[in-house]
């Protein structure tokens, strides 16, 4: 019987099978990608830090002072310590990517972290001809030649914390992962040719054999000083893993979105196939099939729909996945794991469970029909293939309500594991309290047009046709509201956070030339900073220090940024938002940036210690800003304070105004050569214009990926609206040849059956419009702030909406109207005597 | 001359190489100068290379006899002087320990290598002290020597106190190793130190007392171009007198150069020149781990003033090969041996390939 069925309709599906296979592919696809790119990220930390048991890392790029080495390498409990230079370097000639430079002592990295040297090292053999104390040498992964473009034996010229030194290179490093630019030198030539001098940015230990790891890690953090701070594998692996983890389970959950869309795909096939087929059903219950043998065939074949389709997308979002790392590499374009080319593994586990959810999704879509079916009365079903739902029912709005109030309840709910989960299971709950309510909208808004006094008979019709069979309308309608809603919600969000973004551009970005030094570890010093002020055409110059500072060891490091601020009138220099409070006399006031206070749980008014110039310092947080540049969190302060704290008094960045008539170009050219040669080159210049420009491109490449998803959404709620026409309209041929008979011309047809798509859609797009910006609200208010720690005003992309709506109410019609041509074209007298 | 020295002589090979015109020559090794105490037990760190090397025999209150090694090395690489960070690495320290225990039939032996700084390594100058992270060897003002080494599966607590003064080498301590006069070390040693003190094997912490050598050595140029390896022996005898006598072979085995020095009980030290010493092998053992053969059983002669006199030298135990390829050495054989009338040390040193310089 399935089979007859489906060689009957081969159509329908097809499209179920490839609206489950789209689904399963996009999850499984987003999902493989992650992973690759988060194992390719934990190869690359593990590449850097080598293999140490434990790690003591500075908190900015300046390091620590070199005496805490000695005081760790003679811990209890610690068998080596391996003291560490860390500094990002990038060739002199220009190559586009910066590599990690480090310098190690061999001796003591070939016990502690044996992957960092390039040869084994011990007692006699060094195994090459060059000394490995040699202060010329480096050697460099085979990705930091490749970015380089160096071979061994050749020499490279490198940059580092705004000095140059130039290098013979040696054998190459073969203990770096794939991928990883990495270059080693020895710790006394790191130190001496990049201007490191006792300092160190990392201490690598390892811990004796028969060590407590609690107890030295206890002896470790107590002699600490506060630039400095215990990193253990547990800890970074947490770190890398919340660096991409919101992102992550964002693009997851959109890829979810799809394959619930085809879940409703399924569920509109089936039921229509089910109403079709309804008088063959009771035909064989009336043979003696028992009831429950009818639902286990209609439960077949759903599963059969769900296995077929999934495996179809198994394959599919393999072949999705390579794609797509190769064409947007391991972020999708999101920006968070910069550079890096992870390889594609499959994983039998995740396509065991995207299959099952497949499989789920696809049985549940067939579920309600089944049931359904089942229940009918043979002798009715026998006469009819109509609505079995009785007009006069009126459509309860109860479990729609229901549905609705328990999605908002679920958006009041905090993160889960730092996660809005409740906000997606919010969304979910929205969801199908729209679709559940739908049956109930279209009727509240078709009653009024009941009503008309004296409508054309097309019109007459349409209304008759969609007050009589509720139960068809809403299959048609629930595809719509859901692809329309979910698709209105993700539009919203980004243009809001978009707009967000553009008017914060405008807000931080009001001079007319920024300078920046490309290495974040050097600075301007203070006759740097008075040539550049009295260079032509500059009117105002302000500079600004930006370093980073590792707060808690599990978090990624957060932004500190010292720039001229009047504690007066912090909002004319930073976004504030909401109160600003001035601190009480002889206290330092730091301004936090949205997310730093979302993610440390700072308020305005509080104290806190921040360590600053190696001494941990109280702060008191005077405001709060916006900001979407560091998600991670920045935190303001003066520069007269953290001059005056640090005594580091370069700086890295400067906002300049120009005087007035004077070119930006001809300014730029004099401001780079005010400069010493060495910074010269150091310095790029941008222009708010153009800045605006990459972080807007940037902010859509990193969408890219949702926009993408949400097309496909929405193509597979399109397809499912033309599908479930398509069928019912040709199941439809009998209706259409009795209005022929009783005198409705073919073009009076076919005016009805537009008006019906054009109606059917309108309430769909209604219900999906107010659906989906309801939702876009829980993204807006719930999800976003959860999982990236920012806020932003709602802003409706009317256009986009517009034309949406009006491109659904089209598209509806229109595939009434094609499936309505082939059903009315048949006589009459064929149409009406068929089955009769 | 010593065997790990090989793994030192090439360590310091590599090092000292580097053409930077900046770094201040090493000076050569002349005859002349006579050693002067406790300067001399100090390092020389202008000097490519030098060495404190400890061998001796054990007995604990089980009686069981042990052999044991203990060394540091020190070696200055060519760094230019001009860096000031502290890191720079002026001074290389490196330091080996073994245990010859006949129960266990193998070597016990561990090291530790680091550049000199930050008081985690170090090699004073004016009396021995030496600091190698957990290992040290130190000379105290009473003249006595204290060591601390400890292995993954030994340690070693001694005190070495001198019986008798120290024995300069060659012409009063200018010890030629080659044809060249500059082929030459600085050499003076130390027999019938008397050991007390404990050793950790086994879980197990055990005193013992023992009789030792030290070997002192400081050179910038040692050996010809044409060696391959060494034999070298030292024996404390039981009369109070002490036994010196080495000799470097080419890649056909004969010796290029060879010499020692016998000293009597509370006599003056007798150099031995270069016919005056003879290896003969009464014995050879192969290794089944490397495969190299070693003449383990030596009988040597020595032509002194009064006579040739001949010693049967005969190994605590034949296995008694250090295989340290895995951690970039070499492979040798050093073990305590024994002869009728005294104990002391062999070292055979180029035997399964020859030495690289």
């Amino acid at each position: 019987m399935i089979a007859g069925e489906w060689r009957a309709r081969p159509g329908r599906v097809v499209l179920a099978i490839l609206a489950i296979a789209v689904g399963v592919a996009l999850g499984f696809a987003v999902h493989l990608v992650n992973r690759s790119a988060l194992d390719e990220f934990g190869r690359a930390l593990q590449a850097v830090n080598g293999d140490a048991d434990l790690q003591v890392h500075s908190v900015s790029a300046a390091g620590f002072a070199e005496g805490l080495y000695p005081i760790l390498a003679r811990l209890d409990g610690v068998a080596v310590a391996s003291p560490v230079v860390e500094l990002d370097a990038r060739g002199a000639d220009g190559a586009a990517r910066d590599i990690t430079l480090l310098g190690v002592d061999i001796l003591r990295a070939a016990q502690a972290t044996p992957s960092l040297i390039a040869s084994p090292v011990s007692g006699a053999a060094f195994g090459s001809q060059a000394s490995p104390f040699d202060a010329d040498t480096i050697s460099l992964s085979r990705a930091a030649l490749a970015a380089l473009g160096r071979r061994a034996g050749e020499s490279v010229t490198l940059t580092a914390a705004g000095r140059t030194a130039t290098f013979r290179i040696a054998g190459p490093l073969a203990g770096a992962g794939e991928g990883q630019g990495l270059g080693v030198v020895d710790i006394a030539a790191a130190q001496w040719r990049f201007g490191q001098l006792g300092r160190l940015q990392r201490i690598d230990l390892k811990l004796a054999p028969a060590a407590n790891r609690e107890a030295v890690e206890a002896a470790v953090s107590w002699v600490l000083p506060a630039d400095a701070e215990l990193v253990t594998a547990h800890n970074a692996a947490q770190r890398s893993d919340s660096l991409s983890r919101a992102y992550r389970v964002n693009l997851e959950m959109l890829s979810m979105v799809a394959l619930l869309t085809g879940g409703f795909l399924v569920y509109s096939a089936q039921s229509l196939s089910v109403t079709l087929r309804r008088p063959q059903f009771a035909l064989v219950r009336v043979l003696g099939v028992a009831r429950r043998g009818l639902l286990t065939q209609l439960f077949i074949e759903g599963a059969t729909v769900g296995v077929g389709g999934a495996a179809l997308g198994i394959a599919l979002g393999f072949g999705l996945a390579g794609l797509a790392l190769r064409l947007l590499g391991g972020d999708l374009g999101g920006g968070v794991f910069a550079g890096s080319h992870p390889h594609l593994a499959f994983a039998p586990i995740a396509a065991a469970v995207f299959m099952g959810l497949g499989v789920a999704v696809a049985l549940a879509g067939s579920l309600l029909p089944a049931l359904e079916a089942g229940r009918a009365q043979p002798a009715i079903a026998l006469k009819t293939a109509g609505d079995v739902i009785d007009p006069e029912r009126r459509p309860s709005p109860a479990l729609g309500a229901g549905l609705l109030g328990a999605g908002a309840a679920a958006a009041l709910a905090p993160p889960i594991l730092g996660l809005p989960l409740a906000g997606y299971a919010a969304m979910a709950l929205m969801l199908a309290g729209g679709v559940a309510a739908t049956p109930w909208l279209a009727r509240r808004l078709l009653a009024p047009l009941r009503h008309l006094s004296r409508p054309a008979p097309p019109l007459a019709l349409a209304i008759a046709r969609l007050w009589g069979a509720p139960g068809q309308a809403a299959v048609a309608l629930c595809g719509i509201v859901a692809s329309v809603s979910l698709m209105v919600a993700m539009a919203t969000m980004v243009s809001s956070f978009r707009g967000s973004v553009e008017s914060w551009l405008t807000q931080i970005l009001p001079s007319d030339v920024y300078l920046r030094l490309d290495s974040a570890d050097a600075g301007l010093d203070r006759a740097a900073q008075r040539a550049l002020a009295a260079a032509p055409g500059v009117a105002h110059i302000s500079f600004r220090r930006t370093t980073l500072l590792r707060l808690r060891a599990d978090r990624p490091p957060v932004a500190l940024t010292a720039t001229a601020i009047d504690a007066a009138h912090p909002e004319r220099t930073l976004p504030i938002l909401g109160r600003t409070r001035a601190a009480p006399a002889g206290a330092v006031p730091v301004w936090l940036s949205e997310p730093m206070a979302r993610l440390y749980d700072r308020r305005v008014g509080d104290t806190f210690p921040l360590a600053l110039g190696g001494v941990a310092r109280p702060v008191f947080v005077a405001g709060i800003w916006r900001d979407y540049a560091r998600q991670f969190g920045a935190i303001a302060i003066t520069d007269t304070d953290y001059t005056r704290l640090t005594g580091d008094a370069g700086r890295g960045e400067a906002a300049i105004d120009l005087k007035p008539g004077a070119a930006p170009a001809a300014v730029m050219r004099a401001l780079r050569e005010t400069l010493p040669p060495g910074l010269a080159t150091e310095v790029s210049f941008a222009q708010p214009r153009q800045i605006r420009a990459i972080a807007l491109r940037l902010f859509d490449r990193s969408f890219a990926a949702t926009y993408a998803l949400e097309a496909i959404a929405i193509g597979i709620g399109l397809s499912g609206v033309a599908a479930t026409f398509s069928a019912q309209t040709l199941a439809r041929a009998k209706e259409f040849g009795m209005l022929r008979h009783i005198g409705v011309r073919r073009g009076q047809l076919l005016t009805m059956l537009a008006i019906e798509g054009a109606l059917l859609g309108a309430v769909g797009v209604a219900a999906g419009l107010s659906l989906g910006v309801t939702m876009s609200q829980v993204l807006i208010h719930v999800i976003n702030p959860q999982s990236f720690n920012w806020t932003m005003e709602t802003r409706l992309p009317w256009l986009l909406l517009g034309s949406l709506a009006m491109a659904l109410i089209a598209a509806a019609a229109g595939t009434a109207v094609l499936s309505g041509r082939s059903a009315t074209a048949a006589s009459a007298v064929n149409a009406v005597r068929e089955d009769w | 001359m010593r065997p790990a020295v090989q793994r030192l002589l090439a360590l310091a090979a590599i090092l000292t190489t580097a053409a930077t015109p900046a770094v201040p020559p090493y000076p050569p090794v002349r005859p002349g100068p006579a050693l002067s105490f406790p300067v001399d037990h100090g390092a020389h760190p202008q000097f490519r290379t030098e060495w404190w090397y400890v061998t001796g025999w054990l007995r604990g209150a089980d009686r069981q006899e042990l052999g044991f090694q203990v060394t540091f090395f020190r070696t200055r690489p060519a760094v230019d002087p001009a860096n000031p960070s502290a890191f720079a690495p002026r001074q290389i320290l490196f330091a080996h320990a073994a245990l010859s225990d006949p129960t266990v039939k193998h070597l016990l032996h561990d090291q530790r290598i680091a550049r000199a700084g930050f008081g985690l390594a170090q090699a004073a100058v004016g009396d021995t002290d030496l600091t190698l992270q957990d290992w040290t060897l130190q000379r105290g003002p009473d003249g006595r020597y204290r060591t601390h080494v400890a292995g993954h599966d030994f340690a070693l607590d001694l005190t070495l106190a001198p019986t008798q003064p120290p024995l300069p080498q060659g012409l009063a301590g200018y010890s030629q190793k080659g044809p060249k006069p500059q082929q030459a070390s600085y050499y003076y040693s130390v027999p019938h130190l008397m050991v007390t003190g404990t050793v950790l094997r086994n879980g197990h912490r055990a005193p013992v007392t023992g009789e030792a050598w030290l070997d002192r050595e400081w050179s910038s140029t040692l050996l010809d171009p044409t060696a391959v390896g060494w034999d070298w022996v030292g024996l404390n005898l039981q009369d109070g007198a002490a036994l010196t006598a080495f000799q470097i072979r080419d890649a056909g085995g004969r010796a290029i150069w060879s010499g020692g020095s016998y000293r009597p009980a509370g006599g003056v030290p007798e150099p031995l020149g270069r016919a005056a010493v003879t290896f003969a092998t009464d014995r050879r053992w192969r290794s089944p781990r490397t495969g190299a053969d070693y003449p383990v059983a030596r009988t040597l002669t020595l032509t002194l003033k009064s006579g040739p006199r001949r010693w049967r030298l005969t190994p605590m135990f034949d296995d008694q090969e250090l295989d340290s390829r895995r951690a970039g050495g070499p492979v040798y054989w050093e073990g305590a041996v024994s002869a009728p009338d005294g104990r002391g040390y062999l070292e055979l040193t180029g035997y399964l390939t020859p030495l690289k310089m």
